[in-house]
């Protein structure tokens, strides 16, 4: 559905943008540290709920949002990656953590150096771990790109990552 | 028991197979050849003067490195070399690894009754990194091994399935060797970065 | 396998494959049962879903820089961890820190032992269906959380300790805000107590489920709250006492039947006996600088302290005393020795030594510089401490360098995770549930 057709498909694509963006089903993706503060953030004191947000869907097939929570070993990345696979389109993936984005300060054998040479990213949420306030404002983020995804019925697409030369 | 009485129990008990033992910083140590570990062990857990019951810590030390770290200037392409300060003086010095062997596989005990610690070191060579599977005296020994032999290459005889339990099983090689590097990395997919 | 002949159905065992993406909030991990309709016959359990390679990189930085990778080792109490790392070094360079420095250390273990216990009560009360309990409890973890906020500047992965001391000392008006934390984590506990000790539901479901004999849990090297569920009442800090616990009283609560309600009531008790260990600290603590006047001296901050420095002003800052936020920017001089050992070849220098005299200057650049830092003789040192799930040891080897040479951490959750197929095999398929949620699996630390 594109945006030019008209004055109610675009007042529907807002709607629907809108509606898309405050019932997020997340799929938490929990492994390390990270899963405290992602804790914290879902309970009451900082409490996602508000947003939207605060129902965590423990089945791929029925989540949009993937929060990858907590470093990525390359032991667990195709566990990830088939959960990727399963969750069924629109998605978006939220990079939780500085492990998650880039691999953190665990520059060795077993982790993956961020998500995102695996799968594609919409939101990069570093921290390590993130404040719950940092959570939140990565969650508005999100919610922005969501809507702006309907509203202009373009997905805006994730940044390739630079290919590093050995 | 204090620390060289437990010394002394031991080597009384083992004269053959003490090789070396010492009290750094008040941690009882022997080291014990490998055909006696078993038995050792066994003795350890079950003799009244002992009664080991915990075997708290089973690693392994990768001894071909040690003090070969050059000091290395900030800049190396300055030419300047440092000079690293003298060593804090010891009165009582490690004697040092336990052996030429390149591994030493090392067991921490300890005593629930008697609330006394040992430290047992088994020196490995390289080319026949094999040890005695304690197994049969204590279970948590199982996962342990696994772990030794994952991240180190020594085989247990008599462990029940040596397998590797914080690597995948694609993974070729044993981490914490020296000589494996840091981030070399194996992905099972994406690339290699 | 079964053949199935006409009248005869016969069953044959299925084999459930539980994770590594699972609903359980204790982290990555694969248990696979093989189940006989609802019973468990046998388990094995696949880890290593979090290696990431602590032993490894503790190898490729100095002394201090591990510290950060000790934090993330039990995410839920890093300051156990620090605490134990740091003694550790400090036991193998034979140096001792300040009176202060050990109860502060030990006030601040006792508080990331409470906050363990909470993480691990509530959410395996969350995943028996007590979502209330968890909320409540991660609401008391969040005031533990500011507490600690507070004095470190970092809610969950501190980097507090270092080799010698403690980063800065405790601000004012800690012991107040503590109190206030503590009386909140107390209600917390009682609503929790009313609702779970003795609720049906929760009874039915964890007593006599998951249950292990004394001698088996030594026999796989269990530690901690896990074996005193069991009736063996070890404890490192009341049988190896190590800082000052020695001079504390509290009890060690020990349970009988080893189930996981036990283990539940032992938690909620050593809980309440942290408590305790927190106030005897509070009240005990040798007085600080911050509760005493200052000295005369002219305040300036530090960073226009170290900016005069910089330009070569020693004039201007010669007589003046720096002003630093203790949880950002460090400890000011006066605090100093109540904070660090006395020892210039182990603990940075206040700033205002570094950048006020060349002895101060000397002592930063030997800590600092590559090829020099904290170079420990050559040895090997073995130091446990009472970690929330039990015995967690450091094994230290140094070879003279700046960089240790091996560090082993011997994680308690290890040895628990290894006895999961014992304390499995023989329940029901649900009740896998509640005994993994009282084994307290952290990730970080079973994996490292």
């Amino acid at each position: 559905m594109h945006a030019e057709a008209g004055f109610l498909t675009s007042r529907l694509e807002e709607a629907i943008g809108w509606a898309r963006k405050y019932s997020i089903f997340q799929y938490p993706f929990v492994t390390a540290c990270c899963g405290m503060e992602y804790m914290a953030t879902a309970c009451s004191h900082y409490d996602v709920d508000r947003f939207g947000a605060g129902l965590p869907r423990f089945s791929p097939r029925q989540a949009d949002v993937l929060f990858v929570v907590g470093t990525i070993s390359h032991k667990i990345a195709p566990v990830l990656k088939r959960i990727y696979d399963q969750m069924a389109e629109p998605k978006w993936v939220v990079s939780f953590g500085v492990c998650t984005c880039t691999g953190g300060f665990y520059d060795n054998y077993a982790t993956v150096m961020g998500i995102d040479t695996i799968m594609p990213v919409d939101v990069y949420i570093p921290g390590c771990p993130p404040r719950p306030e940092y959570v939140l404002d990565g969650l508005l983020k999100l919610q922005a790109k969501i809507h702006a995804e309907h509203a202009t019925g373009r997905r805006p697409g994730p940044e390739p990552r630079p290919e590093l030369t050995p | 028991m204090n620390a060289s009485a437990l010394i002394q129990a031991v080597k009384d008990r083992f004269p053959a197979a003490v090789k070396a033992a010492h009290a750094y910083r008040g941690d009882a140590t022997v080291v014990l050849a490998r055909e006696f570990l078993l038995e050792a062990a066994g003795t350890l857990k079950e003799d009244p003067a002992f009664q080991m019951s915990y075997l708290m810590d089973l690693t392994a030390v990768d001894f071909s490195a040690f003090g070969k770290k050059p000091a290395h200037a900030f800049f190396a392409s300055s030419g300047v070399q440092l000079q690293p300060s003298p060593d804090i003086p010891d009165p009582d010095p490690w004697p040092g690894p336990p052996g030429p062997e390149r591994f030493a596989v090392v067991y921490h005990f300890f005593s629930h009754r008697l609330k006394h610690r040992l430290r047992l070191e088994v020196p490995v060579d390289e080319d026949d990194a094999e040890v005695d599977s304690l197994t049969s005296l204590w279970a948590g020994a199982d996962w342990l091994e696994r772990e030794v032999w994952d991240m180190f290459g020594i085989r247990f005889r008599g462990h029940p399935h040596l397998r590797r339990i914080l690597m995948y099983q694609e993974f070729a090689g044993h981490p914490l060797r020296k000589d494996y590097p840091v981030n070399k990395r194996q992905p099972l997919i994406g690339p290699v970065n | 396998m079964a053949q199935a002949t006409p009248g005869r159905l016969e069953t044959r065992d299925m084999l459930l494959n539980i994770g590594p993406a699972h609903p359980a909030m204790h982290g990555i991990i694969r248990i696979v049962a093989q189940l006989d309709g609802e019973q468990v016959v046998d388990v094995d359990v696949e880890i290593g879903y979090l290696h990431r390679g602590f032993e490894k990189m503790s190898e490729t930085v100095d002394y201090n820089g591990v510290i950060p990778y000790t934090d993330r080792l039990n995410y839920v109490s890093p300051l156990i961890n620090n605490m134990g790392y740091c003694m550790a070094v400090e036991k193998l360079l034979a140096i001792s820190v300040p009176e202060r420095c050990h109860y502060i250390r030990v006030i601040l273990s006792e508080i990331s032992r409470i906050t363990d216990h909470l993480t691990c009560v509530g959410a395996s009360a969350m995943e028996l269906g007590a979502f209330t309990v968890f909320l409540y409890m991660i609401k008391a973890r969040e005031y533990l959380w500011e507490l600690v906020e507070m004095v470190t500047g970092a809610r969950l992965t501190v980097s507090y300790c270092r080799v010698g001391g403690v980063k800065g000392d405790l601000p004012e008006g800690f012991a107040e805000q503590c109190r206030k934390a503590l009386g909140e984590t107390r209600k917390v506990l009682a609503e929790s107590h009313a609702l779970l000790t003795r609720n049906r539901i929760f009874v039915d479901r964890m007593s006599g489920t998951g249950t292990i004999s004394q001698e088996d849990a030594i026999s796989y090297g269990i530690t901690g709250p896990f074996l005193r569920a069991t009736g063996a009442d070890y404890d490192v800090r009341k049988d190896c006492p190590y800082s000052v616990y020695d001079r504390f009283e509290f009890d060690v609560p020990v349970g009988t039947r080893g189930d996981n309600y036990d283990r539940y009531l032992v938690r909620m008790e050593e809980m309440e006996q942290s408590m305790r260990l927190i106030e005897q600290g509070l009240r005990d603590i040798p007085p600080g600088p911050f509760q005493t006047n200052p000295e005369t001296g002219l305040p300036i901050p530090a960073a226009e302290m170290v900016d005069e420095g910089k330009i070569g002003n020693i004039q201007a800052i010669a007589g003046a005393r720096a002003v630093t936020d203790p949880t950002l920017d460090g400890s000011a001089k006066p605090q100093h020795p109540n904070i660090a050992a006395d020892e210039k070849r182990v603990f940075l220098p206040p700033k205002e030594d570094t950048y006020g005299n060349i002895e101060g200057l000397m002592q930063h650049f030997k800590l600092v510089m590559y090829g020099h830092g904290i170079r420990p003789r050559k040895g090997e040192v073995y130091f446990p401490v009472e970690g929330a799930n039990g015995e967690l040891g450091f094994y230290i080897v140094s070879d003279g360098a700046d960089k240790p040479y091996r560090v082993r951490v011997r994680p308690p959750c290890f040895a628990i995770m290894s006895a999961l197929p014992k304390l499995l095999i023989g329940d029901m398929a649900a009740d896998l549930v509640p005994t993994f949620g009282s084994v307290n699996m952290i990730g970080g630390e079973l994996d490292r």
